[in-house]
């Protein structure tokens, strides 16, 4: 392999600069001692410290990882079996069905979180913990879909032509060697919903109700008041967390396929 | 689609494991995607009531036929007439499209050199590569959001270092214009130019600039001949994949932008939680997606091809490359 050229090294190092610097300059300014948060007060935990006794944002906090965590559940599902019924089988109406897979990936939040809205009101359902879960789970079940569809597509399916032909029944090939084989790609599907529901404001905002604040919610009605030291520890909080959690599932992914690619040459 | 399986695998026609998995996310996706927005068309037609719900008529499908013609009857374009002949909603629509068209150019401008190098790039280090630019889109869009506030307020670090460094005399506004605006849509949408322009760049074929450049083609012209064209599909998916969600964009603008002049995913945000106006908010919604359905039916067109006409084009297996 030949060497990068200067300007392709300039391009790279100016492209994850910019896509850096401004997260490092939070994270270092949540440490900061001093209130205000442009002035340099030396090194402190005081803003995590404060975090710890606000009941509000620990509260949202936590329905913010229920509402992610059970709507990236029923997401994975949903869309997995999206991604199945797109690249395997033939049915009336695929065409509107692909269509309608794809466009929530697009179409505008203020737009998603709208109808729902408006859907929730018609059929009279109260509004929650509940009707966020629902909107979460449509909007990334698609992102799901895709990522496993990529997967599918690229599929050998020699193996279960083989287990079919040893004479064993489709619902069990597909838990057997089917889904093991996809598993990387269902999993990366799973973690993307859990980290856009965790993420999302606008839908969110749209469908809650009384009594249901999510993080996000939370840190935007204090954001829009100014930048305070707490946010910073919030935020740099969350970041470590998602950063650990998708470090690991790849370094996992990496393990997984390297012992499978071992198991199958030998 | 063109793929004919070998031979006829038994039970994977409708076996009930087959009908679940297409009925339960079809029933799913008709129920919470397509009908809310019919809910949304319907509204946009009613007027506005002071009740709860606040908009007239109502479906009263317990009425019968008679229920459905006086549906039909009180429905009324009032709403689209409002938005027509309203400046404040035609400049926020234009607004957006402008602010969607402009920062879609400047993606391209970003994210172009970086997909290229990241496409350049050794073997070896491309996947840490993709990490590295698929990592802060992980994190929360509005904390990166958030991030920029530090950076760009009055007192903030930007105006700072220009400070310390002499190019300016006093602090510059940034906060509130449209320069934050764009700078916050370029940073959170990047990853999304970068990764399909990146994805068609590097399944590109070094031989072809080889050729070239035993041909005596100089490096820069074999870049516009050969590398760009080669790329148009991922650019296409890139350009889209930001233009479409960047009209409609609501966080970036509010918290970074003016006041001055709203987009429109603000002026229907407004619409609907300020003024509890909900038809003109769903008049609102239904232009902007009437708007956006020339762009998104070609994005649609480009996803479907990248993923289902990927095995056509080559070998199995193909992509990773060497053993």
């Amino acid at each position: 392999m030949r060497r990068m050229s200067f300007t392709n090294l300039v391009a790279l190092a100016l492209g994850l600069a910019f896509l850096y610097a401004p997260i490092a300059i939070l994270i270092i300014y949540s440490f900061n001692g001093s209130r205000l948060v442009t002035i340099w007060g030396g090194w402190s935990t005081r803003w995590y410290t404060a975090l710890i006794e606000d009941r509000a944002m620990i509260d949202a906090a936590l329905a913010s990882l229920g509402i992610a965590i059970v709507s990236a559940a029923l997401a994975t599902v949903l869309g997995t079996m999206a991604a199945l019924a797109l690249t395997r089988l033939r049915f009336r109406g695929r065409l509107p069905f692909a269509a309608m897979v794809y466009a929530p990936l697009v179409m505008p939040e203020v737009i998603t979180g709208l109808s729902l809205l408006l859907l929730f009101v018609a059929i009279d359902l109260d509004r929650g913990f509940f009707t966020i879960i629902i909107a979460h789970t449509t909007l990334t079940m698609c992102f799901v879909t895709v990522i496993v569809q990529s997967r599918l597509v690229g599929f050998d399916r020699s193996l279960e032509e083989a287990a079919m032909d040893l004479g064993c029944p489709p619902g069990r090939t597909f838990f057997a060697i089917t889904l093991p084989l996809i598993m990387p790609a269902v999993i990366a599907g799973f973690l993307l919903a859990f980290s856009l529901s965790l993420d999302d404001l606008v839908i969110a905002s749209f469908t809650t109700g009384p009594g249901a604040t999510t993080l996000p919610i939370r840190i935007y009605s204090e954001v829009r008041l100014g930048v305070k030291p707490e946010i910073n520890a919030v935020c740099t909080i969350f970041i470590t967390v998602v950063a650990v959690a998708v470090i690991a599932a790849s370094l996992i992914g990496k393990s997984r396929d390297r012992g499978r690619g071992l198991a199958l040459t030998t | 689609m063109g793929r004919q399986p070998i031979h006829p695998r038994p039970g994977s026609a409708f076996s009930l494991g087959s009908k679940l998995a297409v009925a339960a996310p079809y029933l799913w996706l008709l129920g919470f995607f397509l009908v809310p927005f019919l809910i949304v068309v319907k509204i946009s037609l009613s007027e506005t009531a002071i009740a709860q719900p606040p908009y007239t008529p109502v479906l009263d499908v317990a009425a019968g036929w008679q229920g459905i013609r006086d549906f039909v009857a009180g429905l009324s374009f009032a709403n689209y007439i409002t938005i027509a002949g309203d400046d404040l909603y035609v400049f926020s629509y234009l607004k957006s499209l402008k602010v969607a068209a402009v920062s879609t150019a400047l993606l391209l401008l970003c994210g172009l050199p970086l997909a290229y190098a990241m496409a350049r790039a050794p073997r070896s280090v491309r996947p840490l590569l993709v990490t590295l630019v698929v990592l802060p889109f992980w994190t929360s869009f509005l904390i990166r959001v958030y991030a920029w506030i530090n950076i760009l307020q009055r007192d903030g670090l930007l105006n700072q270092a220009l400070l310390w460094l002499g190019l300016i005399d006093q602090p510059t506004t940034w906060l509130a214009t449209d320069t934050a605006v764009y700078i916050g849509l370029v940073y959170s949408y990047l990853p999304f130019m970068v990764l399909p322009l990146y994805a068609s760049l590097e399944k590109l074929d070094e031989t072809l600039l080889e050729a070239a450049a035993d041909l005596g083609c100089p490096r820069w012209r074999a870049f516009f001949v050969i590398t760009i064209p080669l790329a148009l599909p991922g650019l296409g998916a890139g350009a889209l994949l930001c233009f479409i969600p960047i009209v409609g964009e609501f966080v970036i603008p509010d918290l970074l932008g003016g006041s001055d002049a709203a987009m429109i995913g603000q002026t229907l945000w407004t619409e609907f939680f300020a003024n509890k106006d909900w038809p003109v908010a769903s008049a609102v919604a239904v232009v902007l997606v009437v708007l956006l359905v020339a762009p998104i039916s070609v994005y649609q067109y480009l996803q479907t091809r990248e993923i289902e006409g990927r095995p056509r084009g080559r070998p199995r297996g193909g992509r990773r490359g060497g053993p």
